[in-house]
C-alpha cells in the first residue's frame, strides 16, 4: 500500500510538469490546446530514441523539451496565421503528431529497460544513502531518490514559471488570455505571444513525456491518449482544493492537483470491482466532480448567508413591534 | 502630427450589401490639436478610428503619423504611436490582472518588452504618482484586480493607461458613452485635464453634442462617410449645440436624425 502511494507521488511529480504546461495554455492563454495528447508522446519518443542511440539521457530529455516547443509553435501558427479555431488547431496537430511520433520511433513501442536513463542515474547516484536512510525510515522504497529529484525539478520549473509570468513578456502573455483587444492596443503582438505561449506549454508537456518514458521504462505510441484530460483534471482538482488567487498559488495548486489525481487513481484501482480499463472513466468522473462540487458548495453557502440575513431582518422587525 | 490623405473605405464591395463607409477623407492635425468628431450612426466615425489605429486597412489613401507613412503597419506596431480608449470600459484593461500589472503593460506600449520584471520598485513609485492624479484613491489599491473596479474607475484607469506614456496621437472612441452622467462627467473632466497636461494631439468621437462643443479646439461633423462641416479656433469657441443643429440642417436639408444624438 505504502509502496503504491509512493509510486503515485513519484509519477504525480513527473506528470505535474505536464499539468503546468496545460495550465499555461488552458488558464494563462485561455486556449484549450489538445496538442498535448500528441506532444506528450513526441517528448517520450524523442528522448527514447536518443537514449537508445547512446545520447546522455539528460540531453535527450532537453531535446524532447525542444521538440515539444516546436509542436506547440506549430499549433500556434495554425491558429494565428491559419485562422483556425483553437480546438481544431490542437486536434489537427495532435493527429499529425501521431504519424510524426511513429516516424520518430520507427515502431509503436521503444523499450528502455536495459538503458541508462535519468531515473537509473539518479537512483544509483543516491544509492549510498540508502543504508543510512533505511535505519531511520524502515519502509522507504528503493526509488526514494526519484521523489527528491522530482520535488527539486518541479520546484525549479514552478519558480521559473512564476517569475517569467511577472516579466514584461510574461505580463503580455497573460494579457493575451485576459483581453486581446487591450494588449493589441498596447503594442502586444498577440499572434507571436500566442505562438510562444503554446510553445512553452508543449515544451513542458513533452519534457514530462520524456521523463515518464524513462520512469516507466518504455515509450509507446498510445501513451498520450487522454493526456489533456489528465492535465485538465490536475489543474481543476488543484484549483478546487488549493485555490488559485495568485499565480504563485495557482502553479502550486496545479502541482498538488497532479499528485492528488495520481493518488486518487491508485486508491480507486484498489477497489475490488474496478479494473485498469476503468481509469479513463474514473478520470472523467473526478473532473466532473471537481467542476460541479465547488459550484454547489458556493451556491449553498450563498443561500445560507441570505437565509440568515432574512432571518435577522424578520427578527429585528418583530423586536420593533414588541417594543412598540 | 496626424494626416489622413484621401482615405476611402468600402465594405462588402461588389455585393448587394455594398456600403461606402468613408469617401475621400482628408484631415490634418497639428501637434496639440484636440478634435471632436460628431455624426449620426453610420456616418463613418468608428471606421475612421479603426483605420487610424490599424484595425482596418483603407481601400485607398494614406495614414501618416509624425511624417511617417503607417498605412501598411500592423495594429500592434502602430500602437507605439497611438493611445486608445474604447467605448466599453471593460475593453481597455485586463480584468484578472492587478492595477499595477495593467499599468506595466501600458508602460511597455513604447518600450520593447524584455525578460525584466514588469513591475519594479521604481516603476511602482511612478505608477503611484500617476494614479494619484486621478484622485480616485486607486494609488492605494495597486494590488487589486482591475475586474473589481467600477465601470467609471476602469475607464479612468484606461484613460490613464492610454495617455501616461504620451502617445503621438490619442484616439477616444465614445469613451464616456457607456457611463452614467456623473461618471461621464468625471471622465470628461479627466480627459480635459490629461490632454492639457501632456499637450496630446487628440481625436475624440462623441455622440454628446454638448461635449463636442465644450471640448477641444476643433470640431468635425461627419455624415455619409464625408466630413460635412468643420470649425476651429474662434469659430469653434462660439459654437453652440443649436447652431450645430442648424448647420447640419442647412447642409443636409434634413433633420439630424439619430436615436443616439443626445441634444443637451
Amino acid at each position: 500500500m505504502i509502496t503504491a502511494l509512493f509510486s503515485s507521488v513519484e509519477a504525480g511529480l513527473l506528470y505535474a510538469l505536464m499539468a503546468l504546461g496545460v495550465y499555461i495554455s488552458f488558464r494563462i492563454l485561455d486556449f484549450p490546446d489538445l496538442t498535448v495528447d500528441g506532444s506528450f508522446v513526441t517528448g517520450a519518443a524523442v528522448a527514447s530514441v536518443l537514449i537508445v542511440g547512446g545520447v546522455n539521457p539528460f540531453i535527450a530529455s532537453l531535446a524532447a523539451l525542444g521538440a515539444g516547443f516546436l509542436a506547440g509553435c506549430a499549433t500556434g501558427l495554425l491558429h494565428t496565421k491559419g485562422k483556425i479555431n483553437p480546438l481544431l488547431s490542437g486536434i489537427l496537430m495532435m493527429i499529425a503528431l501521431y504519424s510524426i511520433n511513429l516516424r520518430i520511433m520507427d515502431k509503436p513501442n521503444v523499450p528502455l529497460l536495459q538503458q541508462e536513463t535519468v531515473m537509473t542515474i539518479i537512483t544509483t547516484a543516491f544509492q549510498r544513502f540508502d543504508q543510512a536512510l533505511a535505519t531511520f525510515i524502515p519502509f522507504i522504497p528503493k526509488t526514494w531518490a526519484i521523489i527528491v529529484f522530482g520535488v527539486l525539478l518541479v520546484t525549479i520549473v514552478k519558480v521559473v514559471i512564476d517569475l517569467f509570468l511577472k516579466t514584461e513578456v510574461g505580463l503580455a502573455l497573460r494579457a493575451v488570455g485576459d483581453n486581446k483587444k487591450m494588449i493589441a492596443s498596447f503594442s502586444g503582438n498577440t499572434d507571436r505571444l500566442t505562438i510562444i505561449g503554446l510553445g512553452l506549454s508543449n515544451a513542458l508537456v513533452a519534457f514530462s513525456g520524456a521523463l515518464i518514458a524513462q520512469y516507466s521504462g518504455f515509450s509507446d505510441i498510445g501513451m498520450g491518449i487522454g493526456m489533456i484530460v489528465i492535465g485538465l483534471a490536475s489543474v481543476i482538482i488543484g484549483e478546487a482544493l488549493f485555490g488559485a488567487k495568485t499565480i504563485v498559488r495557482a502553479t502550486l495548486a496545479v502541482i498538488l492537483g497532479a499528485i492528488v489525481y495520481r493518488i486518487v487513481i491508485t486508491l480507486a484501482l484498489r477497489v475490488q470491482f474496478l479494473e485498469t480499463g476503468d481509469v479513463k472513466l474514473i478520470t472523467a468522473l473526478i473532473v466532473i466532480l471537481a467542476l460541479v462540487v465547488p459550484q454547489m458548495v458556493a451556491t449553498r453557502a450563498e443561500k445560507q448567508r441570505k437565509a440568515r440575513k432574512r432571518g435577522a431582518a424578520v427578527a429585528s422587525t418583530q423586536a420593533d413591534y414588541e417594543s412598540v | 502630427m496626424l494626416q489622413l490623405k484621401q482615405i476611402t473605405k468600402v465594405f462588402n464591395e461588389g455585393t448587394l450589401d455594398e456600403k461606402v463607409a468613408l469617401k475621400h477623407i482628408e484631415l490634418s492635425l497639428q501637434p496639440g490639436d484636440f478634435v471632436t468628431i460628431i455624426g449620426s450612426n453610420g456616418a463613418g466615425k468608428s471606421t475612421l478610428m479603426n483605420i487610424i489605429s490599424g484595425r482596418l486597412a483603407p481601400d485607398t489613401g494614406e495614414v501618416v503619423i509624425d511624417g511617417k507613412n503607417v498605412t501598411t503597419m500592423s495594429e500592434h506596431d502602430r500602437a507605439r504611436y497611438i493611445g486608445r480608449v474604447f467605448q466599453d470600459p471593460m475593453a481597455g484593461t485586463a480584468p484578472n490582472m492587478t492595477i499595477e500589472e495593467n499599468l506595466a503593460i501600458a508602460y511597455n506600449r513604447t518600450v520593447r518588452r524584455t525578460l525584466q520584471f514588469g513591475v519594479t520598485k521604481k516603476r511602482r513609485e511612478f505608477f503611484k504618482e500617476t494614479l494619484a492624479t486621478l484622485q480616485l484613491g486607486l494609488e492605494n489599491r495597486l494590488h487589486a484586480k482591475v475586474g473589481l473596479l467600477s465601470g467609471g474607475e476602469r475607464q479612468a484607469l484606461s484613460l490613464l493607461m492610454a495617455t501616461f506614456t504620451k502617445p503621438h496621437v490619442l484616439l477616444l472612441d465614445e469613451h464616456t458613452a457607456a457611463l452614467d452622467p456623473a461618471r461621464a462627467q468625471l471622465i470628461t473632466n479627466l480627459t480635459k485635464q490629461i490632454v492639457e497636461q501632456y499637450r496630446l494631439t487628440t481625436l475624440m468621437v462623441t455622440h454628446n453634442m454638448e461635449q463636442a462643443v465644450q471640448l477641444g479646439n476643433r470640431l468635425i461633423m461627419m455624415d455619409g462617410g464625408q466630413i460635412i462641416f468643420e470649425a476651429s479656433g474662434e469659430e469653434k469657441k462660439k459654437l453652440t449645440v443649436e447652431a450645430l443643429l442648424q448647420e447640419f440642417q442647412r447642409i443636409r436639408g434634413s433633420q439630424f436624425a439619430s436615436d443616439r444624438a443626445v441634444l443637451v
